[in-house]
């Protein structure tokens, strides 16, 4: 009772409402629960309109044997949902109607036309405590379980693909491959560009104190070829291209075009996501060098600032790089292509029905791909100082 | 009708559950489709039409049960042998679901080419008739985006009939469509169904589509969560012992004014 009250005070009053409020110099509204005998009668007076004045209930709330509405002036919705929110509360079997003017009883009997299904509001239970934790843990093994299956898939798709029996069309690997390749250069240039001459900066503050300012070449050589050429593409390309890998196949799900594709005998795994992993696999590689280059020419953009002639800064970068280590960025380049692609293609797959459920499958693919890459490159650090190179 | 040959069933639905997780949908669903039926999938919104017709075409599989062609088990059979009968379904999809980086034209060629060996040419021809067909003539290079929806609804019922299935399976194909358009669409049905001999499973709820063209029916009932009634629909509207259904296929008026008159 209480919050119902509250509730009608609490709403800021609209403007057309006060504007129509004035103009009817409405009463308050008002509901008066009244012992008559063994029946309970309810009074409605005054206009029940929403955004006007607060409402007033006396006695207590059940639900009427009848009513009396004489001084009932004009309401809207609001003295239907009343009643409702009055039957919702005492569960009546048959509730009578009598008394009610003929367009609210109308509109009584519509409401209640359809019985309420008890089993529709179980859907939105909340669970909490143990519950909840064992919800949150099968979640993630579910979610640890699809990886494994998708990359299980990804194999066997490998598989028909080299034996012959994939299908899928050329014009989509194309479009791909200049998708993630010529189409992702500028932004691919602009960062590593950046990066290269933050390298050369920071690196140049602490070597001119030892006078070594030379050495900044070997540090932007080396940080460039061997991390953050290869990290920095993958990045960009997981917001890039692992989101839109993700966007496209959910909403395909979406539109049940994938449904369509399983219908007309069409392998959807073949027919997506093979030309989406071979174009990115392809052009990883190709982009960690661009950037790699571009990254260096930053560096030696700002090392002929600080008083390093490019022509040094060369000689003395190839003094500190060698044709190993710079293939270990392009090397690590592959794994990360995979691991965006898969993570890409793997959320849009299992992406929902719906347009909130494609914007998760996005979020969750690059969230995961940029994962992904960071452990991977954790892993392979380990990997190349336990083999000394 | 009982006094031509027993035909044989086309479809059989035999004993089928469906369920989402621990929800059931429907349960105890027992119907047969005849060759050359058209046999409609009816029932209020929400009610699991959809989802049968999913269970149909294998892109859901039954909780219990089984569904069979020409009394081969389809729930049960491998991969390979799916694909086998998949190749025989045409599907239209509720929202048409072309796929959307290819031209109306391209959407119908592309299963002719993954299933047939004939030239480039020959399948842009059946491509331009199917379109033609649902009177899309001249929309050949669109894409799907540029087209309204009951564009895409019809290109869709052109692709599934691309390879001259021999069961057709059209999702809605009636909603959101002009009445002129849909009064098309059910002449298209019959048509085909007399000169190319298809069966066809139509989810729909358009009365006047219904009593139009359909000569066999299921009814699911959303309260009971299983089928109502099968049969003629005409007969069922006239004839049938449950309530719901009568009610359904009459709009909801009860018979008697007619008795009285």
């Amino acid at each position: 009772m209480l919050d119902t009250q509250g509730l009608a005070v609490c709403r800021p009053p609209g403007l057309f409402f006060s504007e129509l409020m004035s103009h009817a110099q409405g009463e308050p509204p008002k509901a008066i629960w009244k012992k008559d005998g063994a029946r309970l009668v309810l009074v409605l007076s005054g206009d029940w309109l929403r955004g006007g004045e607060a409402r007033v209930v006396e006695g207590e709330e059940g639900w009427p044997d009848g009513f009396e509405t004489e001084g009932l002036g004009k309401f809207d919705s609001t003295l239907p949902a009343y009643l409702m929110q009055r039957l919702r509360a005492v569960e009546v079997e048959e509730p009578g109607l009598e008394g009610l003017p003929e367009n609210l009883r109308g509109l009584m009997e519509l409401a209640l036309k359809v019985p309420e299904r008890s089993d529709a509001k179980s859907l939105d239970e909340d669970p909490h405590g143990l519950k909840l934790l064992g919800i949150r843990l099968t979640a993630t093994w579910k979610a640890v379980e699809s990886v494994l299956e998708f990359t299980g898939e990804t194999v066997l798709s490998l598989g028909r693909f080299f034996t012959g029996r994939a299908r899928f069309r050329g014009s989509d690997f194309w479009l791909t491959l200049q998708e993630c390749g010529i189409n992702a250069l500028p932004i691919v240039s602009l960062i590593s560009f950046l990066v290269g001459m933050i390298l050369a900066f920071v690196g140049n503050v602490q070597l001119a104190n030892f006078g070594a300012s030379l050495y900044v070449a070997d540090l932007v050589g080396i940080a460039m070829v061997r991390e953050m050429g290869v990290v920095m593409t993958g990045i960009i390309m997981s917001g890039r291209t692992g989101a839109a890998f993700a966007a496209h196949i959910g909403s395909m799900n979406a539109n049940q075009e994938i449904d369509a594709l399983k219908t007309f005998g069409f392998n959807p795994f073949d027919f997506l996501v093979l030309p989406r992993l071979f174009a990115l696999v392809l052009m990883m590689p190709v982009l960690t060098v661009y950037s790699n280059v571009v990254g260096i020419l930053g560096g030696m953009l700002v090392g002929a600032a600080v008083g390093i002639p490019p022509a040094l800064f060369l000689t003395e970068m190839l003094t500190a790089i060698d044709i190993t280590s710079s293939s270990l960025g392009v090397f690590k380049s592959v794994f990360f292509g995979v691991a965006i692609a898969i993570a890409g293609c793997l959320q849009g797959m299992k992406s929902g029905d719906s347009s909130a459920a494609v914007g998760l499958a996005t979020t969750r693919a690059v969230v995961a791909s940029i994962t992904a890459i960071v452990v991977l490159d954790s892993a392979f650090a380990v990997i190349f100082t336990i083999l000394d190179i | 009708m009982a006094s031509e040959p027993k035909e044989k069933a086309k479809i059989s639905v035999r004993d089928l559950t469906m369920a989402f997780g621990s929800f059931v949908v429907m349960k105890d669903l027992d119907f047969e489709v005849k060759e050359r039926d058209i046999f409609v999938i009816m029932g209020g919104s929400g009610c699991g039409k959809s989802t049968l017709l999913r269970h149909m075409i294998g892109l859901k599989e039954p909780r219990k049960g089984a569904i069979l062609y020409e009394g081969k088990n389809f729930t049960e059979a491998n991969e390979e042998e799916r694909l086998a009968f998949i190749r025989r379904f045409g599907v239209m999809y509720q929202s048409g679901a072309l796929w959307s980086s290819m031209t109306l034209a391209e959407n119908i060629s592309m299963p002719i080419e993954e299933h047939t060996q004939i030239s480039k040419a020959e399948i842009r021809d059946l491509a331009y008739y199917k379109l033609a067909l649902v009177g899309l003539s001249g929309y050949e290079d669109y894409y799907p985006a540029q087209v309204s929806g009951g564009m895409n609804k019809r290109a869709g019922i052109a692709r599934a009939m691309a390879l001259d299935p021999e069961i057709l399976f059209l999702d809605e194909p009636g909603a959101g469509l002009d009445p002129l358009s849909s009064q098309r669409l059910d002449e298209l049905i019959l048509r085909l169904r007399d000169s190319l001999g298809s069966t066809f499973v139509i989810v729909t709820h358009e009365l006047a589509s219904i009593f139009a063209i359909a000569n066999n029916s299921v009814f699911l009932d959303t309260d009971t969560r299983t089928q109502g009634a099968t049969g003629d629909p005409k007969s069922l509207r006239d004839h049938s012992e449950n309530e719901t259904v009568r009610m359904f296929l009459n709009r909801g008026e009860t018979p008697e004014d007619e008795e009285s008159a």
